[in-house]
């Protein structure tokens, strides 16, 4: 009797313990989830790469005439690593006002192209390169035209690369709007079929464009004055971080001297989370200004007039900046599409630019997963739910990380690339 | 390169006097007002601080060595990495950056700055003897730190203003100072180099002299990864000229 109930104690001790030693050996040091997102993963938690990443930029030509501001622009451009012998192809979509060579995109590839597969790298579109090359309305943001988008260019980039390479099958992979999209590219592709995606993950994805969206722009509600000020708080941020690099013996602006500020906490939490928030403009601020250019749409850049390159393009830059995703959204964003589906409500759109309106397929579709984490802002604790209940086993929740910060954590990698070459989850 | 640089200079104040001030923000007649406007957020603080009356001239000239970029430095520099060896491109680099020492001496004694300037002179001498001509950088294992001083820094701690925002042909984001601060260097350089006259006796001191400068040009277009336009973002000019200010402020620091 007295052993059973010691057992029994011993039993009801170990759960909780159990639990919580899940989450102690998963070992991604930085706590906060802002932090994380700032500062990513430090260098020596990265897996060890050996070799060189043969990176190549490529262009995409398309044959539209381009506004002569945009005269550097010469086509879409992707980026390729391919293997020099058979395997397997992976496309990657970067997320918000990403390009094909920003960070997240390069150090994916390091590592994909590492593990044996061909790498093939999409800018968002979101991007201004995107907007201005492939996108059929240059109004971003519908997912599933987008996607459409998305589909089409990786057709035309497969019909330019496959004399070149040999692969075996295809996967997929976006992190952030990239891996939303991602999912509406995958059942595209269940109708068209010309890829056959074996496996497509989506990393630390939007469920609802417009609720990941609106919970970045809070973000900066909490810096002095708001959202309108963002400039003397770029300024005051930028003068806390000169005067600890003044103090410090630094050498340049680099990882060590981030983690170094982060560990001295020179910024509050709210400081750090309008930095976040403040990058996001600075993406947005390029879209809108770029889709205006290319639609005409006369919302920040006179209607009728066309801009030559000696032309100072700061007033819009000023003026983009402090226009909020959810301005373009409701000022430009729905009025395009209202004017091509009369009767069409601001609420009706929000639903389908949402994982929501393909819930059946996701549910029902074994080849696609998520990895992302609890304490990723962009995700409300409902919409986590919502992942967990829609995908089951193919949710893969870590305890931390923030918004990607942990992505290029060596257990991280390790487990997306087992992903990719298992067929089971 | 420097003694082309005065001339680059004197084109460009030509030009700048001739084309005047770019740039439309008003509404010209006929145009429909955006739906939004600058206006709207001029009460808050602005973050470039960079004084910028030269935009029109300046965007052109980004374009320009852009164009320059495309067509002549980087199809020359990718086929420089390409035929020379690293180990080989590592002794150009060390060779320039050891003559660049003499314009950090010379800098640090007109700044006041008996540390460095010794230092620098410690460096010139050690990697021009065992350094073999400057090929190698000894003195850095020896735990001589590199030094950068140049007459804009030296004006700077004259108490000289940096002046208006001024994008160089080929050399790019600087100032009005500092481009002043390269002419004097560049001067300086070509007046050592008369006094020395170092290919006067091989009968093609001219051809040496270019070849030298190409090399040069080609060395400094290498070492840097900044390319033109390759953000894609339409408002790279802006976050250029914000950062080469910012990039300049954090070196007077270090």
């Amino acid at each position: 009797m007295k052993i059973a109930r010691s057992i029994l104690i011993g039993v009801l001790l170990l759960i909780p313990a159990f639990v919580w030693a899940d989450d102690a050996t998963y070992r991604y040091p930085i706590d906060d989830s802002f932090a994380a997102t700032i500062l990513g993963t430090p260098q020596n938690l990265r897996p060890e790469l050996k070799g060189e990443l043969p990176i190549k930029t490529m262009v995409l030509e398309t044959d539209l005439k381009k506004p002569e501001i945009f005269f550097y622009d010469h086509g879409l451009r992707y980026t390729v690593a391919f293997q020099d012998r058979k395997a397997p192809l992976i496309f990657l979509i970067a997320g918000t006002g990403g390009s094909s060579k920003s960070a997240k995109i390069v150090a994916l590839m390091a590592n994909l192209y590492h593990a044996g597969f061909h790498v093939i790298a999409l800018p968002s579109p979101t991007f201004s390169n995107f907007i201005i090359n492939a996108s059929t309305t240059h109004v971003p943001g519908n997912l599933a035209e987008d996607a459409d988008d998305l589909y089409r260019v990786m057709e035309q980039i497969w019909s330019q690369c496959k004399e070149r390479i040999e692969v075996s099958h295809f996967h997929l992979a976006g992190y952030s709007l990239g891996g939303t999209e991602a999912a509406f590219v995958a059942k595209l592709d269940e109708e068209r079929k010309v890829f056959d995606f074996r496996r497509v993950l989506m990393l630390n994805p939007a469920l609802s464009l417009y609720n990941s969206v609106s919970r970045i722009e809070e973000l900066l509600d909490r810096i002095p004055g708001g959202p309108r000020k963002m400039g003397a708080f770029y300024n005051r941020v930028m003068e806390k971080s000169t005067e600890f690099y003044r103090k410090g013996d630094f050498v340049a602006i680099d990882d060590d001297f981030l983690f170094a500020a982060y560990q001295a906490q020179i910024l509050e939490r709210d400081e750090v989370g309008g930095m976040i928030a403040v990058s996001f403009r600075i993406s947005s601020a390029g879209m809108i200004f770029a889709s205006d250019v290319m639609t005409r749409g006369g919302y920040v850049v006179p209607k009728n007039r066309e801009l030559k390159n000696s032309d100072s393009l700061e007033d819009y830059f000023w003026t983009s900046l402090h226009l909020s995703f959810l301005d373009y959204f409701n000022e430009y964003f729905v009025p395009y599409f209202q004017s091509r589906q009369p009767g069409l409500t601001k609420e009706e759109l929000i639903e389908t630019l949402s994982l929501k309106s393909i819930e059946h397929y996701l549910a029902s579709s074994t080849k696609i997963g998520v990895i992302t984490n609890e304490d990723d802002f962009i995700l409300a604790s409902e919409e986590l739910d919502y992942l967990r209940r829609v995908f089951g086993p193919r949710l893969k929740l870590y305890p931390r990380g923030g918004h990607l910060g942990n992505l290029e954590y060596s257990d991280n990698m390790a487990f997306l690339i087992d992903r990719l070459h298992s067929s089971t989850w | 390169m420097y003694n082309n640089t005065i001339k680059l200079i004197i084109t460009s104040t030509l030009i700048l006097i001739l084309t005047g001030c770019a740039g439309r923000a008003a509404l010209l007649p006929g145009e429909t007002p955006p739906m939004h406007t600058v206006s709207e957020f001029s009460d808050d603080e602005n973050v470039s601080r960079t004084h910028d009356p030269w935009e029109g001239l300046n965007r052109s000239m980004y374009k320009f060595n852009y164009e320059a970029d495309r067509f002549v430095f980087i199809p020359v520099v990718s086929g420089y990495e390409t035929v020379v060896p690293r180990f080989a491109r590592t002794g150009v680099s060390n060779f320039f950056a050891n003559i660049r020492e003499v314009r950090t001496f010379y800098n640090s004694i007109l700044q006041a700055k008996g540390k460095s300037s010794l230092v620098t002179l410690g460096r010139f001498l050690t990697n021009s003897t065992i350094g073999i001509g400057g090929l190698f950088d000894p003195a850095t294992a020896f735990g001589w730190r590199q030094e950068h001083e140049d007459f804009d820094r030296t004006l700077e701690t004259w108490g000289v203003d940096t002046g208006p925002y001024l994008v160089l042909p080929i050399l790019g984001p600087n100032t009005a100072r500092s481009a002043a601060g390269l002419a004097v260097d560049g001067g300086v350089r070509w007046a050592i180099m008369s006094a020395i006259d170092p290919f006067g006796g091989t009968g093609a001191r001219t051809e040496i002299n270019m070849g030298t400068i190409a090399l040069e040009t080609v060395d400094l277009r290498h070492r840097e990864s900044f390319r033109y336009y390759d953000s894609d973002y339409p408002f790279e000019y802006y976050m250029v000229r914000y950062l080469s200010s910012q990039e300049r402020k954090l070196k007077i620091l270090r």
